[in-house]
């Protein structure tokens, strides 16, 4: 029987050719609009870390005092005293510090012009902590970090464009002057968004091309991309500002249970407040400890634009399918005399309901495919409506495939509920009296 | 309105479901139209403000050092670029600086009015430049004077250099001092060592400009300072721009090739609003492809389910006309009884469209809608609804009254 609906279905697409068109037409461009907002908010929103978000956690110490913070809350980096302090620590199985650099390079020796390399100061378990897949060699150990190592880890995008992808480990970059010695290739590795690196940064930016040892970064006075300070500012010099109260370091820590975690917590209140002791902080303990996905909700990484753009997708959809209703009430109550017909002959109401949900899905289906191929123009085209570092983020992939189908069909059938109960309902005495 | 209004409503009593949905329909489509084409008309309005400098001949160029060098050295590469880039014929002026209008936000302070001011009185965008950056940014100067070339001073990285003058923004001048007196007075910006306030520029746009900056629009600092140079602008002389744009590139690599230019960075200004904007236009853009199709939506279900209507009533209209209605009643018929679903539609939505404006005004930092918009969309819908119903009311008034005879 259903097939035998289906067919029937399809058929009566035909029958009323302009109220067809405009149903499936309002369900195409519902279903496309919401769709390609939805294509990019998937992409913001989503989890850059999904095996270990709950396991990784980042530190946060009101090193600024309650006149001078963030509407109360602590700075999003660390300054270089509390910074280190975390390190010296060690109270987390792993842990590493991190800062943005942009470092130059001469790429085709010394008769080249330099270019802009871009990348991060980072401790060794970054690489473990991260799950940063290599492609060649590995990261470094605790005792490069302490020997304030020169090494470096290129990315793999990096190392086709400098050795054509060949394993590079062992040989040796000049940045800002310097020689690093290249001890692995990270295979592709760019989680969007960029959870661990958001202190005044979107968490969309162009890919890494290397990190180095944080400590051997310092060595070189190798300046942060970004610095926040308070109050008045002194300094002379790099260890005069090193001393200073600007945030810009980044921690993070691995805490494998919740007992770590609680652990850890209470640690950095105690740190606190022994710095409250010492009187360097005024105030009392002040601090957060925040994993993955708290972190960037509490950075607001989701632009604004791409969460109202999904919520005026859907109430488009919305609108669309109120105006299918509508249609679908049209289509069907013109057949009220086919349908009397087929009362009579026997036909049970649920089998009417039944053959006209069925055929609502027809037109769902047909919206569906016009709602893919716009949603193909659109994600094409969506550049446009996002700035490019999001845009290139949304794609039409085999699930967003498989959900606007989805959603076409099963929210034209929810359209259809009551336009095919009043169908179902059709009298056929009436019908058949007035005929 | 010759018509009664009574005969409807009791006919649309019997197309409860039909009316409902229509209405419902013209709601909706008003709320979202609403709240659209607010966003749109915010957007366009904050990709439009005035950046208050000599856009239409400005060169911005991101320039980085690629060798290590002393801040002595740095100084006079410095000083060096900078008579290059002046002596280019195409060139009017250059000054170095840390950051430019609408580059996003690189340099920013806060100001005290006092040095022992723990809570900021405001926060400025921090311009560093020399004597010629007036000249070079196309800045009005409407109160005191310029800097002149002995008050520029040196700036080392990681060093903190307090100049004792100062140009303010007009706007930077009315926030600390309301009463107008500002030229003269010290500021102080987080630093107990204060700077004399010597001239005030009419306008200087923040280098950024999200949300973040909006309480502190146009509040802008310049001092008279060259550090480690992280841009170069250049204005050109007018219609010179491309050339200079070609020419200026290659006189600084031909002081020096150690250096980067960044193309992503910098540019001309409409490559800076472009960039500085690209979230807002696409919204607008965004928005104004869902107003379009939505409102065209709206007007085809309308059409549809108006001449679902006529098809049904076709008997009845045979027998009204039959018994002496004319062409313009029927069709003033449908025209009413679709302007009364209308109004119920857009009252609902006119109540709709505010709430939705007052949710995102708490999610989103979003300014209050102003009621015009609510009134020009219910003027629109209820035209667009009487346009819509047009074509299925004319063809419901050509019914001819033989129709009440058939049984069909």
């Amino acid at each position: 029987m259903f097939a035998y609906y289906l067919q029937l279905g399809f058929r009566s697409l035909r029958r009323n050719p302009v109220l067809t068109a405009l149903m499936v037409m309002a369900i195409g461009f519902g279903v496309a609009a919401s769709m390609i907002t939805y294509s990019v908010f998937r992409a913001v929103s989503g989890n850059p870390i999904p095996n270990k978000s709950v396991q990784l956690y980042t530190p946060q110490i009101d090193g600024w005092g309650p006149q001078q913070n963030v509407k109360g809350e602590p700075a999003a980096a660390l300054s270089y005293t509390d910074a280190m302090a975390l390190m010296r620590a060690h109270q987390a199985s792993r842990q590493t510090l991190l800062y943005g650099v942009n470092m130059s390079m001469l790429p085709g020796g010394s008769h080249s012009l330099p270019v802009a390399v871009n990348g991060y100061a980072v401790y060794g378990d970054f690489f473990p902590m991260f799950e940063v897949p290599f492609l060649y060699g590995s990261g470094w150990s605790a005792a490069d970090d302490n020997g304030r190592a020169a090494a470096v880890v290129l990315s793999e995008e990096f190392n086709q464009k400098l050795f054509d992808g060949a394993n590079s480990v062992g040989r040796e970059i000049t940045l800002d002057g310097h020689d690093y010695r290249i001890v692995g290739v990270a295979r592709h590795w760019d989680p969007k968004p960029r959870f661990f690196a958001l202190f005044n940064r979107s968490g969309f930016q162009d890919p890494t091309d290397l990190y180095l040892p944080f400590t051997r970064a310092l060595d070189m006075q190798v300046s942060p991309t970004s610095n926040s300070c308070r109050g008045h500012l002194n300094f002379l010099g790099w260890d005069d500002w090193l001393r200073s109260n600007c945030v810009w370091a980044t921690s993070w820590v691995e805490l494998d249970s919740t007992a770590e975690v609680a652990r850890y917590r209470k640690f950095l209140e105690d740190y606190a407040k022994d710095q409250q002791r010492a009187g360097r902080f005024a105030w009392t303990p002040n601090v957060r400890l925040r994993d993955v996905m708290q972190w960037l909700d509490y950075q607001k990484v989701v632009p604004p634009e791409s969460r109202i753009s999904l919520i005026v997708s859907l109430g488009f959809f919305a609108i669309c399918l109120i105006n299918t209703i509508g249609l679908l009430l049209a289509k069907f109550l013109r057949r009220a005399g086919e349908i009397g017909v087929r009362r009579a002959l026997g036909a049970s109401r649920g089998e009417i309901y039944a053959q006209y949900l069925i055929e609502a899905a027809t037109v769902g289906l047909a919206g569906g495919v016009l709602g893919l191929l716009l949603t193909a123009v659109g994600i094409s085209g969506v550049s446009l409506l996002f700035r490019p570092e999001i845009a290139h983020l949304a794609q039409l992939d085999f699930s967003l495939v498989g959900l606007t189908l989805l959603v076409a069909v099963f929210a034209t059938m929810a359209a259809a509920f009551y336009p095919a109960w009043r169908a179902a309902q059709v009298q056929p005495a009436w019908q058949l009296k007035s005929n | 309105m010759s018509m009664q209004i009574k005969p409807i409503l009791a006919a649309l009593h019997r197309h409860k479901a039909g009316t409902v949905l229509i209405a419902l329909q013209i709601a909706l489509t008003l709320a979202i139209v609403c709240n659209a084409m607010f966003i749109i008309q915010q957007r366009l309005a904050h990709l439009s403000e005035p950046t208050g400098v000599d856009e239409a001949n400005l060169l911005v160029i991101s320039n980085h050092w690629a060798s290590q060098m002393s801040p002595q050295q740095t100084d006079a590469q410095i000083r060096a670029d900078l008579t290059a880039l002046r002596q280019l014929p195409s060139v009017r002026d250059a000054s170095p600086s840390d950051g430019y209008p609408l580059s996003g936000g690189n340099w920013d302070n806060f100001i005290m009015r006092t040095p022992d001011q723990l809570t900021p009185t405001t926060d400025a965008s921090v311009y560093m430049g020399d004597e010629h950056m007036l000249d070079t940014l196309g800045v009005k100067l409407v109160a005191g004077r310029n800097f002149n070339a002995a008050e520029v001073m040196q700036m080392a990285p990681r060093q903190v250099v307090i100049p004792p003058v100062v140009i303010v923004t007009q706007a930077l001048a009315d926030h600390l001092f309301p009463d107008g007196s500002a030229l003269g007075k010290p500021i102080y910006s987080m630093s107990a060592t204060p700077s004399t306030i010597i001239g005030i520029v009419e306008r200087l746009q923040r280098q950024g400009v999200t949300t973040w900056n909006k309480p502190y629009a146009y509040e802008s600092l310049l001092w008279p300072l060259r550090q480690d140079g992280s841009y170069y602008i250049v204005r050109a002389k007018p219609g010179q721009l491309a050339d200079a744009m070609r020419e200026a590139p290659k006189a600084l690599y031909a002081q020096s090739r150690m250096r980067i230019i960044d193309s992503k960075d910098g540019g001309s200004y409409p490559q800076i609003r472009e960039r500085a904007y690209d979230s807002d236009r696409g919204m607008a853009i965004l928005m104004g492809i869902i107003s379009v199709v939505l409102l065209a939506i709206t007007a085809a279900g309308i059409v549809g389910l108006t001449s679902f209507w006529v098809g049904q009533r076709r008997k009845q209209i045979g027998v009204r006309r039959a018994l002496g209605a004319t062409r313009g009643d029927i069709l003033n018929y449908f025209l009413t009884e679709n302007l009364l679903i209308g109004i119920g539609g857009v009252l609902f939505g006119a109540v709709l469209a505010i709430g939705i404006n007052l949710w995102m005004v708490t999610q989103f930092e979003m300014a209050r809608l102003s009621l015009a918009y609510v009134a020009v969309g219910v003027v629109a819908l209820l035209l667009l609804g009487q346009g819509a119903v047009l074509g299925p009311a004319l063809r419901a008034s050509h019914v001819s009254p033989v129709e009440a005879t058939r049984s069909v």
